[in-house]
């Protein structure tokens, strides 16, 4: 059983990234719908960065998280390095909790 | 040139540090719920979709086998906007595209769309992938062999890493005015429809922010 759900789990992921990657050659789309695709990524990646940010198991994930995020979205705003944006945001979270703010 | 190929791969490493953590607390919780390692390992490299996995390995532990293949699929639907989107980046040839289909998650497109068309991007999407998956698997047979000792991901800070550094890469992108309308109004929909809504739906609702561009098409290209 436990070997039918991996094997489930994994060939239907495979089987979606596989689909959109080979399909954009099949499709023959008009180029104004062509400049939505990068659209509707930065529509999913920013969905998961909000979600992400604010929620947690469908519901609110609390001061720390929302908090650190926030501080590394504002260095990012700064043009601050990448890696400065993440360890900052990481270290706020951190540094909230060991405060004791969940 | 040199200098950003360097920033590149020192972004993408301090990412790759990130995910070895998390993927050594997915080894570690997944063992704790009484899966054999090598199901934990076999799970990491055939389905390699962190947030599918620890949700698989949560239903599977309540004995809801059917519900951990149908809620990690629909979590893990994105990848196929994502296929459609990102497409260049992974190159032409049968090979290049099968491999690097399996590649495909947040970061790897999130790193691919932060850098203009071309060897840039391809370059981009092809190292975060194969670092992400050398990092994840790593990650996943350090917390088997590890198990309660690994700490908790939290505790560092982690997952505010993540979106923060998704939010850094979304940002050149944003430049862009329609883009920026969509991405936020899309944003917007999947938090406030999280609460109400089974994990991954949101998110794909977030499509509907695409309404707002598509009324600014010309004409020519609406069907």
């Amino acid at each position: 059983m436990l070997i039918a759900v991996i094997v489930a789990l994994a060939v239907g992921t495979y089987a979606f990234r596989l689909a959109g990657v080979v399909l954009r050659d099949r499709l023959d789309l008009p180029e104004p719908l062509r400049r939505l695709l990068p659209m509707a990524a930065a529509a999913l990646l920013a969905a998961l960065a909000g979600t992400a940010a604010l929620t947690d198991s469908g519901a609110f994930a609390g001061i720390a998280r929302p908090v650190g995020v926030a501080v590394g979205a504002v260095l990012a705003w700064l043009k601050a390095p990448f890696i400065a944006v993440v360890v900052a945001a990481a270290a706020t979270a951190a540094l909230l909790r060991l405060a004791g703010i969940p | 040139m040199r200098t950003a190929e360097r920033t590149l791969t020192r972004d993408i490493g301090a990412l790759g540090v990130a995910v070895v953590a998390v993927g050594a607390s997915f080894g570690a919780i997944a063992v704790a719920s009484g899966l054999p390692a090598w199901a934990v390992v076999a799970m990491s490299v055939l389905v390699f979709a962190g947030g599918s996995q620890f949700m698989a390995v949560g239903l599977i532990t309540v004995g809801n086998p059917f519900a951990a293949v149908f809620a990690g699929l629909l979590l893990n639907a994105r990848h196929l906007p994502f296929g459609l989107a990102i497409a260049d980046a992974i190159g032409q040839g049968w090979w290049r595209r099968l491999v690097g289909s399996h590649l495909l998650v947040d970061e790897s497109v999130a790193f691919a769309m932060a850098l203009p068309a071309g060897p840039v991007r391809q370059r981009a999407y092809w190292s975060t992938g194969v670092t992400l998956f050398v990092a994840w698997q790593t990650g996943t047979v350090l917390g088997i062999l590890l198990g309660g000792s690994v700490g908790d991901t939290d505790a560092l800070g982690l997952d505010a890493a993540f979106p923060a550094g998704m939010i850094a890469l979304l940002l050149p992108s944003l430049r862009d005015r329609d883009t920026r309308h969509v991405a936020l109004s899309g944003a917007l929909v999947a938090v406030l429809a999280t609460p109400f809504l089974p994990a991954g739906l949101p998110v794909l609702l977030a499509l509907s922010g695409l309404l707002l561009a598509w009324r600014r098409l010309p004409v020519a290209g609406r069907r």
